[in-house]
């Protein structure tokens, strides 16, 4: 029988005076996972884009619980988005979408 | 109980107060209890007032640091012996060999910085690490560095951090990760900076002492130390004068 994936969500700040659309965010995160830990690292991540929130600077995504260290990693890494300054937080971290936005709303 | 964290190497533009009191309210608001801000040598004690009313604003505590960067032994020596008592923590920048060793030998010293890139012009070796190890100052590793290159330089600095790291490891050299940043996008989360180490295969609680333990040590140490009822390591004066009948 197949072994039931476990996952874990991630609600992220983004620090910048620009706006920047979700493509541009995902991407960020993909490039800079693929440059740190290389094609068959970034594979194993299971990275989702779930929620994005372009006026707020908060996204909400996906990945294996297994390689949670190493995504966020990734985030801390990051210092631009297309050549703009910014900055990444991992605001929290949780197993269902649920627990997540009820830790969200207890921080904000 | 619950972890604190602290941030050691915070580098504003002193002369930007607006910029200054924003980097202290961010670091804590991404959690650190103390930040430490490297002071000129010139009206030390003026900028210490000024960011410790900052810090009492944003509700983190302050520690008083000097970055040394002497050219020669002789005169870190000099400097040591101007700086030791008016300052909280006191960190070396090493750019020479000789700078480097007396650095890691002097008691006096915390903190041993190479801000250098180049593995060439970093002289954190097995010498340095045992000379370190037993004068008990800490092995810096700033984090802005880090994230800020990339391609081969990012390959080359990670490699280095890698020998480094395990080298203190062996010789018991205490390690401590700082964000030296220069402006509130280049500041981290401390859990961020703990999973940053990995990089240079820092292992998990190695790397959350290196943002908590070691530097809130090191400043406890030093406070003991420059009260004036200090004598030696473990002793202080109680009572004085009239008190002691």
């Amino acid at each position: 029988m197949k072994a039931k994936v476990r996952r874990r969500y991630l609600a992220l700040k983004i620090d910048s005076n620009e706006k920047f659309d979700s493509k541009e965010f995902i991407d960020t995160v993909w490039n800079t996972l693929l440059r740190l830990y290389g094609e068959y690292g970034a594979s194993k991540a299971g990275l989702t884009l779930i929620d994005y929130d372009v006026e707020k600077g908060l996204a909400v995504i996906r990945a294996a619980h297994t390689e949670v260290e190493k995504v966020r990693t990734a985030i801390a890494s990051i210092t631009e988005i297309n050549a703009k300054p910014v900055a990444m937080h991992v605001l929290t971290i949780s197993g269902t979408l649920k627990t997540l936005r009820r830790k969200l709303r207890a921080t904000t | 109980m619950k972890r604190r964290f602290a941030d050691l190497h915070l580098q504003p533009n002193l002369d930007n107060l607006e910029q200054t009191k924003t980097m202290i309210m961010k670091a804590s608001e991404l959690g650190y209890s103390l930040v430490a801000v490297p002071l000129p040598t010139v009206s030390t004690e003026i900028f210490a007032q000024r960011l410790r009313a900052a810090c009492r604003e944003a509700r983190v505590d302050f520690a008083s640091r000097l970055d040394l960067k002497p050219k020669t032994a002789k005169e870190l020596l000099h400097q040591l012996r101007k700086f030791r008592r008016k300052v909280e923590i006191i960190a070396v920048i090493c750019d020479s060999k000789a700078v480097a060793r007396q650095a890691a030998k002097d008691h006096r010293v915390d903190i041993l910085n190479f801000p250098k890139v180049d593995p060439r012009r970093r002289f954190f070796d097995k010498a340095e690490a045992e000379l370190a190890s037993n004068s008990l100052a800490a092995f810096e590793i700033d984090v802005k560095t880090l994230i800020t290159l990339k391609g081969p330089a990012k390959i080359r600095l990670l490699s280095v951090l890698k020998r480094e790291a395990a080298i203190a490891k062996e010789f018991h050299v205490p390690i401590v990760v700082s964000s030296g940043a220069t402006n509130e996008l280049f500041m981290r989360k401390p859990l961020e900076m703990a999973a940053l180490t990995s990089l240079f295969d820092l292992d998990k609680p190695t790397a959350l002492n290196a943002v908590s333990k070691i530097p809130l040590t090191i400043v406890k140490r030093n406070r003991e130390k420059l009260n004036p009822n200090f004598i030696a390591p473990g002793i202080r004066l109680v009572r004085k004068g009239s008190d002691c009948q």
